[in-house]
C-alpha cells in the first residue's frame, strides 16, 4: 500500500518535470556525439561476402575453354525463366552451348543456377554496379558473360575455393 | 519634381529601406543555412553525416537547393484559384519577415521601435494562418484543404496559451516595448521565475510555427503535403522560407520575452563588451537548435492529443500562472511601476 503510494508520487514528479520528453532528450543528444556510421558509398564500400550473388559471368578453365557443358540445369532451375540456351556438339564431338543468353530484367539472384551447375561455369559474381541506361544492354549474351568471367576470373575463383568446404 | 520631394522626408525612407536590407538579406541568409543546419543535426541524431558533398561539409547545399528550386516549374492545378494560389506563400513569407520590423536584435538596433511592439508580434504571427488557409483553399485539393483547417484550428488553440504567457511576462515588465521588456530582464532573466511558462510558450511556439512533433498542417504520412501539396517550384520555396523565417522569429521572441534579448547572461564588465547582436544571436541559436533537436526526437502527435494538451493543459496552467504572478506581484507591491 505504502509502496504504491509511493510509486504514484514518483510517477506524478516524474511527469511533472516532463521526465520522459527529457530522458528521451538525453537519449537524443547522446547519439548527436556518436560518430556517424554513414559510408560515402561511391568513394568508400562496404565489405562483401564471397557468396554475394551479384553480376552472373561465365567461366573458363585455365586454359581458355569454356566450362559450360549445355546441360541445361541452370535453365531448368531458373524460376525466373531468365536463362535461355541453345547447344549443338562442336566438332571436336565436345557438347556447347550456341547461344547463353540472361535476361538480368529477370533474374531475381537467388544463386540457383550456380548451385545447380556442374561444372562451375555459371556463377554470380561480387560486382552489384552493373546498372545500365537502357533496357537492351541488361539482356546479357555469351560473349558478355565470357567477358564478364575474364574479368572477374581472380576473385571468383577465390571465392569459390574460400567456400568450398560448405558445398 | 526634384524639389516638390521633401529631402528629410526622402532621406528619412532610404534610411527606413537601408535599414531593411540589412536586417532582411542576412535574415534570408540564415534561414537557407537553417535548413543545412536542421538537416546536419537530425542526420548526427540518426548517425548520419547529413549533406556533405557541395562545398565544403556540404555547406554550399541551401544554394544548390534554391538553385534547383529557382529552375523548376510552377505547376497550377486546373481547378486552382491562380490569384489566391500565387498570393497565399507570398502572404506567408511576408508576414514572417514583416515581424521583424520590430524585433531588437541589440540595443537600438532596431526598424521600428513601437510601444506596442509585442503586440504586434503576436499579431503577425496570428496573421500567418491566413497564408496557409489561402494556400489550402485556393489548392481546391483536400489533402492541402485538411492541412489548412488543421493549422487554423492548432494556431488558435495555441494562441490563446501564447497570449495568456505574454501576460504573464507583461506583468512583470509593465510595458509592451520589447526594449524595455529586454531591460526588465538586467537583474534576471524571466526563464528563472517563469519557468514553467517558459516551457508552455516553447511547446506553443512549436505548434504555432507548425513545427515537429506538431507539424500536422504538413504531415506526410497522412496529408502526402498538407496545405503546400500542390505547390512546386519557387512559391513551394517560399512556404519554406517562410516556415524557417517564422521559426527564427519566434526563438527571437522568446529570447526576448525569456532569456534577456541582447543582454549578456552576468552583468560583468567584460560579457557586457561583447556586441548585443553576438548575445541575441547565441540565444536565438540555442532556441533554435532546441528546435532542431525535438523534431529530432519526438514523434509527430495525434490530432485529438494536440487539441487536449493545447485546452486542457496549456490554457489552464498558463492561466493559473497569470493569476498566480499578478497576485504575488500585488501582494508583494512589487508591480512594476506606471502600469
Amino acid at each position: 500500500m505504502y509502496e504504491i503510494m509511493i510509486k504514484k508520487l514518483y510517477r506524478t514528479f516524474w511527469f511533472a518535470i516532463l521526465g520522459e520528453l527529457i530522458s528521451g532528450m538525453y537519449l537524443t543528444l547522446k547519439y548527436m556525439f556518436k560518430k556517424p556510421v554513414t559510408i560515402n558509398y561511391p568513394f568508400e564500400k562496404g565489405p562483401l561476402s564471397p557468396r554475394f550473388r551479384g553480376e552472373h559471368a561465365l567461366r573458363r578453365y585455365a586454359s581458355g575453354e569454356e566450362r559450360c557443358i549445355a546441360c541445361k540445369l541452370c535453365e531448368a532451375v531458373c524460376p525466373a525463366l531468365a536463362i535461355t540456351i541453345e547447344s549443338e556438339p562442336r566438332k571436336d564431338g565436345s557438347r556447347r552451348t550456341t547461344r547463353y543468353d540472361i535476361d538480368m530484367t529477370k533474374c531475381i539472384y537467388c544463386g540457383l543456377c550456380e548451385e545447380a551447375c556442374p561444372v562451375d561455369a555459371i556463377v554470380q559474381g561480387p560486382n552489384y554496379e552493373f546498372a545500365k541506361e537502357t533496357r537492351p544492354e541488361l539482356l546479357y549474351d555469351k560473349e558478355k558473360l565470357l567477358e564478364n568471367g575474364d574479368r572477374w576470373e581472380a576473385v571468383l575463383s577465390k571465392n569459390l575455393i574460400s567456400d568450398k568446404k560448405y558445398r | 519634381m526634384l524639389d516638390i520631394i521633401n529631402y528629410d522626408a526622402f532621406l528619412f525612407l532610404i534610411t527606413i529601406f537601408a535599414k531593411i536590407l540589412v536586417l532582411v538579406i542576412p535574415l534570408l541568409i540564415i534561414v537557407a543555412f537553417l535548413t543545412y543546419a536542421e538537416r546536419k543535426v537530425i542526420a548526427a541524431v540518426q548517425l548520419r553525416k547529413g549533406p556533405n558533398v557541395v562545398g565544403p561539409f556540404g555547406l554550399l547545399q541551401p544554394l544548390a537547393d534554391g538553385l534547383k528550386l529557382f529552375s523548376k516549374e510552377s505547376i497550377f492545378p486546373t481547378v486552382a484559384n491562380k490569384f489566391i494560389f500565387i498570393l497565399a506563400p507570398m502572404v506567408a513569407f511576408g508576414l514572417s519577415i514583416a515581424a521583424w520590423a520590430v524585433i531588437p536584435v541589440a540595443d537600438g538596433w532596431v526598424i521600428s521601435n513601437i510601444n506596442v511592439g509585442i503586440l504586434y508580434l503576436f499579431a503577425i504571427s496570428s496573421l500567418s494562418v491566413y497564408g496557409i488557409i489561402m494556400a489550402g483553399w485556393a489548392s481546391n485539393s483536400k489533402y492541402a484543404f485538411m492541412g489548412a483547417l488543421r493549422s487554423a484550428a492548432q494556431m488558435v488553440s495555441y494562441e490563446v496559451s501564447i497570449g495568456l504567457v505574454i501576460v504573464t511576462v507583461l506583468v512583470c515588465v509593465g510595458s509592451l516595448n520589447l526594449g524595455k521588456i529586454v531591460y526588465a530582464q538586467q537583474n534576471t532573466w524571466f526563464i528563472f521565475p517563469l519557468f514553467p511558462m517558459f516551457i508552455v510558450f516553447f511547446i506553443s511556439a512549436l505548434a504555432e510555427t507548425n513545427r515537429a512533433p506538431f507539424d500536422l498542417p504538413e504531415d506526410e504520412s497522412s496529408l502526402v503535403g498538407g496545405y503546400f501539396t500542390e505547390y512546386s517550384s519557387m512559391l513551394f520555396a517560399m512556404f519554406f522560407l517562410g516556415e524557417y523565417a517564422a521559426m527564427i522569429m519566434m526563438s527571437g521572441m522568446t529570447t526576448i520575452l525569456f532569456l534577456g534579448g541582447w543582454l549578456a547572461p552576468f552583468d560583468i564588465a567584460l560579457l557586457n563588451k561583447v556586441p548585443g547582436i553576438i548575445w541575441f544571436a547565441g540565444k536565438t541559436s540555442l532556441i533554435l537548435f532546441l528546435f532542431l533537436w525535438v523534431r529530432a526526437t519526438f514523434p509527430r502527435f495525434r490530432y485529438d492529443q494536440l487539441m487536449r494538451i493545447g485546452w486542457k493543459v496549456f490554457l489552464p496552467l498558463s492561466l493559473l500562472w497569470v493569476v498566480l504572478t499578478s497576485g504575488f506581484l500585488i501582494v508583494f507591491d512589487l508591480l512594476p511601476g506606471n502600469v
